[in-house]
């Protein structure tokens, strides 16, 4: 597959929403509110991160083939800045409670999910291998994520309260799943329909309701981010930037 | 059967080498002692994520992140293990975490150490899981059935932890000038406290002759200590470091290793809650539980409506 | 509030026979219940029962499961029991239900001395 732009940079956003989401991840492990359930999102954790190692090696052979040797998994990953990152503003919010973790966990899978399902038959070999892959890890993530919105919906009064608030700080988010930016392979546009199907289904069971006519944050796609993300990039990449060049 | 007959029936149960098992007849202080220690490992495993989870957002490079990930995630699983096997035993996790936060149970006092630079998730590896996993090899071979089930899983598990923080010295150890000083650093904080692992000297040990017997222990306090010295002094030469011990040389009549006094003072000091992070751990264990309450609350709620559901519509 | 629970794990033989107190449990939370796991490792074998955990519902525990038992690819299949419906001989009785067995060996086929002539039998 010969390198144009768009390829690099769509492969870029693709390992970027994974690490960034999976970086947020992480910051449960740990901390879970019971050790069954630490081990599980910390499982998620890993399938993210793998798919963003994944993507990243792809995008560095890609940059290997049109000249340039230094590009690797981590080089991608530890010494871009803010805005040369392009992953949807969704994986880089604070992960909030529970309820806003899992509900941002559910809303990015089942995107995650279309997503994969119709790369799989892209002209884009590599694409079409990790899509193959990760379908099997997203099923379970979104199987996952859809039980516990259901669970804290039709819950307890708490909990019912604090996925509704989730609702109320993430949707604005979810509009820029579909946005297409220019690099992208995918016609994401299509897959609102079938997102929101879901999503509905799923609302329905938890006694939750869709919000409606609220304004799309967008700009993650382009390296437009919210202030959060600087704060992820300098723990994420402090070590590769106090020591550069050094093997770990 | 008198408690006579029974209690030397357990013994001689135990001294035929065969598992004593929950619903077996078993003593008092038998089942109390394994309580205790099989719950004090269980928070140790625990307690002992928050050092490592520390430096997971922070790891150097993609590799290394998803291997430490791994790591604590499998401290977690070994926690959950070994509660379940101190379950059998009559108390439930609820009281043991309760327990663990009030401060009346104990867990390693090696955790109370700070992890302050990247080198430390190396010597964490190395030294402390070092440690760990002599105990735990002794452990499969336990006496009561469950704790030594958890613990052949945990061997199993643990064989890559001690690998993964050698590996990652190793590299240091070869890498630019900043990383090898990093590298001495962090094994001169971690090496006492991972001697002091092994719990106060055999002679000063109230437990150990009752545990012994047992065989809920198998090797005392100082043999594995000398164990571990032996095994680490060998080691080291492979990374090219040095230990921060001026009195340890080969004992060539002992076949064994010399090594310096460890400073009691610092020991008892960091067991009885005065160690550099006891309040934050079990703080940090506390927050989790308590920000976690709506969470299981709400999951048991839903699990009573569905059940309650399922029923009428059979009705 | 200070309730006393009585918790039959393994099994449904009263704890005082086993020697094992009434629990004491000093919080007002209702944990989740304990659940036995048992794990088919490979398709043809049988499920073995490979530990517990804590789970709201039966899905959910076998989520759990598979997160915390299978992260090394240990199974193909996974039962789980919440542990309070199982039910365990009582170990007193061992003797008298396990020991008659021991002396009908003829049950067993190297009870019989045949000639080497007698194939495949």
């Amino acid at each position: 597959m010969p390198l144009t732009n768009n390829t690099l940079n769509y492969t870029l956003h693709l390992a970027d929403n994974a690490l960034i989401l999976g970086q947020r991840n992480g910051e449960w492990c740990a901390h879970g509110p019971i050790l069954e359930q630490d081990i599980a999102i910390t499982n998620i954790t890993l399938d993210l991160i793998g798919q963003a190692r994944n993507f990243y090696q792809n995008a560095a052979a890609c940059l290997h083939e049109s000249g340039d040797p230094t590009a690797s998994e981590d080089s991608l990953a530890y010494l871009r800045t803010e805005r040369e990152f392009k992953n949807l503003l969704i994986c880089e919010l604070p992960n909030g409670d529970w309820a806003q973790t899992i509900l941002r966990q559910f809303f990015f899978s089942t995107f995650q999910l279309l997503l994969f399902e119709k790369m799989k038959h892209s002209n884009n070999e590599p694409l079409v291998a990790i899509a193959e892959k990760s379908i099997k890890e997203t099923q379970y993530h979104v199987k996952w994520s859809s039980e516990w919105v259901i669970r804290l919906g039709d819950g307890t009064t708490e909990s019912h309260s604090r996925i509704t608030k989730a609702v109320d700080t993430l949707w604005m988010y979810t509009g820029e799943f579909f946005i297409p930016a220019s690099y992208e392979m995918i016609d994401v546009a299509s897959l609102k329909n079938e997102w929101m199907n879901k999503v509905k289904e799923v609302f329905d069971e938890a006694t939750l309701t869709l919000p409606e006519n609220v304004f799309m944050q967008t700009g993650g796609k382009n390296g437009a981010h919210t202030e959060h993300m600087g704060f992820i990039l300098s723990e994420l990449q402090y070590l590769q930037r106090v020591f550069p060049g050094a093997e770990w | 059967m008198e408690i006579y007959n029974l209690e030397k029936a357990f013994q001689d149960k135990i001294d035929k080498e065969i598992k004593i098992e929950p619903k077996d007849w078993m003593p008092e202080a038998y089942r109390k002692t394994n309580l205790r220690q099989i719950s004090q490992h269980a928070h140790s495993e625990i307690v002992g994520m928050l050092p490592e989870g520390n430096w997971i957002s922070r790891a150097p490079s993609l590799k290394r992140k998803v291997i430490l990930i791994a790591k604590v995630q499998d401290e977690a699983g070994h926690g959950l293990y070994l509660y379940s096997s101190a379950e059998t035993l009559g108390t439930s996790r609820e009281q043991m975490i309760d327990d663990l936060h009030s401060g009346k149970a104990k867990y390693s006092s090696i955790f109370n150490y700070p992890t302050l630079t990247w080198a430390d998730m190396g010597a964490v590896g190395w030294l402390v899981d070092g440690a760990a996993i002599l105990n735990q090899v002794m452990l499969c071979r336990t006496s009561y059935g469950p704790y030594a089930r958890a613990m052949v899983r945990i061997c199993k598990e643990e064989s890559f932890h001690q690998r993964q923080g050698f590996d990652a010295l190793l590299v240091l150890s070869k890498g630019t000038k900043e990383q090898r000083a990093m590298c001495q650093d962090a094994i001169n904080r971690w090496w006492w406290p991972s001697l002091m692992m092994f719990g106060p000297k055999d002679s000063e040990s109230t437990n150990s002759d009752q545990s012994m017997k047992w065989k809920i222990k198998r090797k005392t306090n100082d043999e594995l200590r000398q164990n571990f010295v032996d095994m680490i002094a060998e080691q080291i030469k492979l990374l090219g470091m040095t230990l921060p011990d001026p009195d340890l040389k080969w004992n060539e009549a002992k076949k064994q290793y010399d090594f310096g006094e460890i400073n009691w003072d610092e020991f008892w000091n960091v067991v009885k809650g005065n160690g550099p992070c006891n309040k934050q751990r079990i703080a940090a264990r506390q927050k989790a539980h308590e920000e976690g309450a709506w969470v299981r609350a709400a999951a048991l709620a839903y699990a009573e409506k569905k059940r309650l559901r399922s029923t009428a519509k059979v009705a | 509030m200070n309730i006393q629970i009585r918790k039959f794990y393994y099994g449904d033989i009263p704890e005082e026979t086993a020697g094992g107190p009434i629990t004491n449990v000093s919080s007002d939370e209702k944990a989740w219940p304990l659940w036995e796991v048992f794990i088919r490792s490979k398709q043809g074998l049988d499920h073995k029962h490979v530990g517990s955990l804590h789970a709201a519902d039966a899905s959910m525990a076998i989520e759990n499961a598979r997160d915390v038992y299978t992260r090394r690819q240990e199974g193909v299949s996974i039962w789980v029991v919440e542990s309070k419906f199982i039910h365990a001989s009582d170990p007193a009785d061992a003797e008298s239900l396990y020991e008659p067995a021991a002396d009908k060996i003829y049950r067993h086929p190297t009870f019989y001395d045949l000639p080497d002539a007698v194939k495949h039998m």
